[in-house]
Order: structure tokens, then C-alpha cells, then sequence
């Protein structure tokens, strides 16, 4: 008993202490570990495929009919939209059932707390995991643009930056509602309501001006309309800097926004 | 104010659920080294207490000191001293026995090496050693909560609060765990238990209090606390397939319990008091005399057996 104590207070003294949230941040990174080949795969070969899909099958048949989208061919037009909506996308599920699982199935965060770790830590820790899964999610995709020969600027290299702000603006508004839920029933709602309603019209697969008039404002006002825009423009290069500047500040300000009420609400929840 | 003894010390703490009153103002010192008891029958605050003791749930007023701390600005350091056995076990079944022992004492930041030495350790203790690369969804119930346990001394803690650990296990691993917190015990760390087995209560408990309606009905150690509430002896009376005749036996020793099942008579005499039954021509199945026990005593605060 000593010498445990003694190597940790030397660990202690040589400031060795992990900071809270990063020891939650190692939770999500040991148990994803367990089962990483198969996340591994489909987080590689989403991009692939959808790439494929979308922008080699039906760009071909767009490409032919239609020409030039924005004046680039649609796998080019396309990509940044889908590194975007699949931030989105992956934000949106380690956020809904492993929050809520987390909270009433496996009761994880309980256990956490029951140790020094606090609800900001849990909460920063699962922001910061999200965060890792987007870096992943970003780079591959990117890394497949590239292959794909869509990129056409340096400044592509911003794209995953934005992507990652994208997903967390969703992570943390779904993470804030995922803990006021008592079942999963919401989570359906959510990705039937909200998130696939954004993804085929946030200006992901189309212009926006190919919606109407009245939907402009509509689509306008989502997250991933700002997301999928900035990284268009980023990957496409050519970059309207107000208007990116204007796609930035909503995107810090929603994620910010989402952080704090999740703060609220996750405290609300778990510390009765 | 708290003496320098006292590892926890609460003054008028209460715990409101919106208009529930869960707990209602109780008092109570722990002292270093101490085992402590809270009995009460179901509802009765014990997991609200335990939780605010943990520093897990605010309270909603009073004073509350925890290794003289204060749970409201200390929580952090104080639950990096405590282990905290919880009513629901909060085990990650996806993971394997040891990960789960390995994970949470990741989280008081102990090093991988450590955790890993005492793991073994633990996991011998809860007898799970076999099972360690065992994922933990398929385990049994007592199983999971002797990893429950296992893990909540895995941070070496000076204070261990455990709710209701012993529902679910076997008779076996029930007495091993009493006689691993004996030991416990005999190492200095502060226990505080909450049980609805008064047979654990009387082996574990130094000290307990008897909980009901988010009140403290009465505390003291258990043979003080039968010496005040119940009667040197009990006399017990079966009547198979007929209802117990409360009437016919008023006034026989000094209070009479009626159950469903049996009859309940204390008495300081329970011979005597059996003399009286015959002589007022009232035959039951079947008559035993026993000495008082904690059990008694809960009856006669609550007004409610163990078995709600
Ligand atoms: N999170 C909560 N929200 C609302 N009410 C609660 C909450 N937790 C406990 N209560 C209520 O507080 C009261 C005391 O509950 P508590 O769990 O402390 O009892 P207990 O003595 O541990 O009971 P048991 O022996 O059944 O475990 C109960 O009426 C319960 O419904
Ligand atoms: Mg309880």
C-alpha cells in the first residue's frame, strides 16, 4: 500500500496527473479500441462508397446531362458536401444512444462521477471524444477526396477544422438533448425529423438556389448549410472571405451555445 | 461543531425531491475507523444519504462534513478518498472484470501498473480471478456485485459507503464479505452500510441509526438499540391455516406484534408469557422462544417488517 501511494505521490509531485476530462477522453478511447476494426472499416469505407455513389455514378449521368454544377463536375461539387454531412452524421450518433446509454443503460457517467471526475469533465471528455471521431472521420475523407482528385486547393486542409466544428455544433445541441431524454424515442425523431431533412437539403448534393424562394432562409439557418458551404469553398478554393467569416461565427456561436446547454442539462440530469 | 474524530458529520441534512422530502433533517457522527448502519425500510432516505455522503447529490440543507471536508466545494478530493459501492451497479457490460477494474481506477489517475497489481488482488478477494477476460454482461448478479465492491476499494479508499452490498449475493459470499470488512475495518477504513439484513447489521455495525420517513427513528450500537426497543425476549406463536387471535391474547407481556403469519409476543419472560397463552385456551401450531434481535427492534420503529 506504501509503495502505491508513494508512486503516485511521485507521479504527483512530477505533475504527471492526467487532467480530468482527458481520463474521460481515455475511457471512450479504450472501449472504442475494442472494436475498432470494424468502426475502422466502415469509417473508411463510408467515403468510399459514398463518393463512389454519388459522385462517380450519379455525377456521370448529372455530368452528362446537365454539365458543370458551380462550373466543377459534381464529384467535385459534391465531396466537400458530403465531408460535411457525414460529420454531421457521425456528431449525431455518438451522441444520441451512447449519451443516453451512458446516462440510464450502462449508468457509466454515474460511475464517473462517483470517482473525482466531475460533470464538466464528463461532459468535455465526450466533446472531446466526439472530437477524435470527427478528426477521423475528416482526415479519411479528405484523404479520399484527394484520391478522388476533387481537391482543388491547398486551403483544403481547412476543410477538416470545419468539418470537426460542424459535427460538434450538432454534437453538443444533440448531447444537450440526449440528456433530458428518459428513452430512445427522441433520437428517431431527431434523424427523421432534423437530420435527414438537412442532409438532402443543405445544399449537400444541389446549389441552394435550386430550392425556392421560401426554403432559402430555412436551409440557411441549419448548421449544415454553414458547414457544407465553408468546406465547398475551401476544398474548391476561390473563398468569399465574408461570407466564410459570416459561415465561421455562426458555427462558433451554435457550438458554444450547444456547450453550455449541454453543461446545464447534463448537470440537471445527473447531479440530484 | 465537527470534532477532529469525525470522518462524517451531519447536522440538520436534508434532501428534497421537488415537495418529497426524502431525508428530513437528520444528525449523525461517524467517527474515524468506525463501522456505521443506516436500517429503514424501503423509501426510508438511506440511497438519498448514502448519495449525498458521496458527494454525488447536493443536499438541500443542513451542514454536511466528509473527511472534514465540505461536499459542496470539496467534491473531488473527497471522492478521490472514498469508495462508493452504489444501490444499482454502474458496471460497463460491454467491457471484460478486469477492464472495468482497470478503467475506473483510471479515473482517480492511479497508473496502469498499480491498478493492475491490486486488481489481481481484488479480483482473488471477490473470487473472479477466473473470470477476469470475461466480459461482464453474461455474469451473474451476485458476481457483478462482487465486482462492485471489488472496484470501489480499487482507489484504496479511507471511507467506504456501501448500499445495500450484500442484495443478490449468496450466504458464502455474503460472509466473505463481512470478513473482508472486518478486515477492512482493522486497517482503519470507515464504513458506512446500509442493509435490510438485520443478522449484517448486528455482525458489521459499531453504531447504526434506524431510518423511517426520512427521519433518524433511533441510534445507538445494536445491543443498546434491543435493550431500549424490545424486550429481553420474544415469544412466537405459528397458527397454521387460521388467522392469528390477536384479541384473545391482549395484554400477555409488553406489546404484541400481530403478522399475517405468526404472532409476535415480547416479553422478559417468554416461558411465562407461553404459561399465559395456554392458560387463556389459545393454542397455536407451533411456539418458540427467542432472545431479541435487531429485527425486532426495526418492528417496533417501523411498524413494518424486513419483507415489505
Ligand atoms: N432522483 C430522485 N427523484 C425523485 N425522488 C427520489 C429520487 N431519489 C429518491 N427519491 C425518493 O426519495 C425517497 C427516499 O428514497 P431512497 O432511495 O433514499 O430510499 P431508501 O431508503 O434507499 O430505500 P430502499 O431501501 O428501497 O433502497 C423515496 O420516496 C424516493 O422515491
Ligand atoms: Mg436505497
Amino acid at each position: 500500500m506504501t509503495t502505491d501511494l508513494e508512486t503516485w505521490g511521485i507521479q504527483h509531485a512530477q505533475g504527471a496527473r492526467m487532467p480530468p476530462s482527458l481520463r474521460v477522453l481515455r475511457y471512450h478511447l479504450y472501449t472504442y479500441l475494442r472494436t475498432w476494426r470494424s468502426s475502422l472499416t466502415t469509417s473508411f469505407l463510408a467515403p468510399v462508397l459514398y463518393l463512389a455513389a454519388m459522385g462517380v455514378g450519379l455525377g456521370s449521368l448529372i455530368n452528362h446531362h446537365v454539365g458543370t454544377v458551380d462550373h466543377v463536375r459534381y464529384l467535385t461539387f459534391v465531396a466537400p458536401g458530403l465531408l460535411a454531412a457525414s460529420a454531421m452524421q457521425v456528431a449525431a450518433s455518438d451522441s444520441m444512444y451512447p449519451v443516453m446509454a451512458a446516462i440510464k443503460w450502462i449508468r457509466t457517467y454515474y460511475a464517473m462521477l462517483a470517482t473525482p471526475l466531475e460533470v464538466s469533465d464528463v461532459l468535455l471528455g465526450h466533446f472531446a471524444w466526439v472530437t477524435t471521431r470527427l478528426v477521423l472521420t475528416a482526415v479519411t475523407y479528405l484523404g479520399v477526396m484527394a484520391a478522388f482528385g476533387t481537391v482543388h486547393s491547398p486551403l483544403a486542409v481547412l476543410a477538416v477544422p470545419t468539418a470537426i466544428l460542424t459535427g460538434l455544433s450538432f454534437s453538443a445541441l444533440i448531447s444537450a438533448f440526449a440528456a433530458t431524454q428518459e428513452n430512445d424515442q427522441g433520437f428517431a425523431t431527431i434523424s427523421r425529423m432534423g437530420l435527414i431533412p438537412l442532409f438532402l437539403l443543405s445544399a449537400t448534393f444541389f446549389p441552394i438556389s435550386q430550392l425556392p424562394g421560401w426554403m432559402h432562409p430555412l436551409a440557411y439557418a441549419t448548421p449544415l448549410y454553414h458547414g457544407v458551404d465553408l468546406c465547398r469553398m475551401l476544398t474548391l478554393g476561390g473563398v468569399d472571405w465574408v461570407s466564410a467569416a459570416w459561415d465561421l461565427v455562426y458555427l462558433v456561436a451554435l457550438t458554444s451555445a450547444g456547450v453550455l446547454l449541454s453543461r446545464r442539462l447534463f448537470a440537471r440530469r445527473l447531479v440530484v | 461543531m465537527p470534532s477532529v474524530d469525525a470522518v462524517i458529520w451531519a447536522r440538520g441534512l436534508s434532501k428534497r425531491f421537488g415537495d418529497l422530502v426524502a431525508v428530513d433533517g437528520i444528525d449523525f457522527d461517524i467517527a474515524k475507523g468506525e463501522s456505521f448502519g443506516f436500517l429503514g425500510p424501503n423509501g426510508a432516505g438511506k440511497t438519498s444519504t448514502m448519495r449525498m455522503i458521496a458527494c454525488m447529490s447536493p443536499k438541500s440543507a443542513g451542514t454536511l462534513r466528509v473527511l472534514g471536508m465540505d461536499p459542496e466545494t470539496d467534491g473531488p478530493a473527497i471522492r478521490g478518498r472514498i469508495g462508493l459501492v452504489p444501490q444499482d451497479d454502474s458496471l460497463d457490460l460491454q467491457l471484460t472484470v478486469l477492464d472495468n477494474l482497470m478503467i475506473y481506477g483510471r479515473y482517480f489517475d492511479l497508473p496502469k501498473r498499480v491498478i493492475r497489481e491490486r486488481a489481481e488482488r481484488l479480483l482473488a478477494f471477490a473470487e473472479l480471478s477466473e473470470r477476469a477476460d470475461d466480459t461482464v454482461e453474461p455474469l451473474s448478479g451476485g458476481m457483478k456485485r462482487r465486482l462492485t465492491i471489488a472496484r470501489a476499494l480499487v482507489s484504496e479508499p479511507d471511507l467506504l459507503i456501501l448500499d445495500e452490498p450484500t442484495t443478490g449475493l449468496d450466504p458464502q459470499a455474503r460472509h466473505l464479505l463481512w470478513d473482508r470488512l472486518y478486515r477492512l475495518k482493522s486497517e482503519g477504513v470507515t464504513l458506512v452500510i446500509t442493509t435490510h439484513y438485520m443478522d449484517e447489521a448486528e455482525q458489521l455495525c459499531d453504531r447504526l441509526v434506524v431510518m423511517d420517513k426520512g427521519r433518524i427513528a433511533a441510534s445507538g450500537p445494536p445491543s443498546a438499540l434491543i435493550d431500549r426497543y424490545s424486550t429481553k425476549e420474544v415469544l412466537e406463536l405459528r397458527f397454521l391455516g387460521a388467522d392469528p387471535p390477536g384479541e384473545a391474547l391482549r395484554g400477555i407481556g409488553e406489546r404484541i406484534e400481530v403478522l399475517p403469519d405468526r404472532v409476535l409476543i415480547y416479553a422478559d419472560d417468554g416461558e411465562g408469557a407461553m404459561g399465559e397463552v395456554t392458560d387463556r385456551g389459545v393454542e397455536p401450531t407451533a411456539w418458540l422462544v427467542r432472545r431479541s434481535s435487531l429485527e425486532d427492534v426495526f418492528l417496533s420503529l417501523t411498524g413494518r417488517t424486513l419483507i415489505d
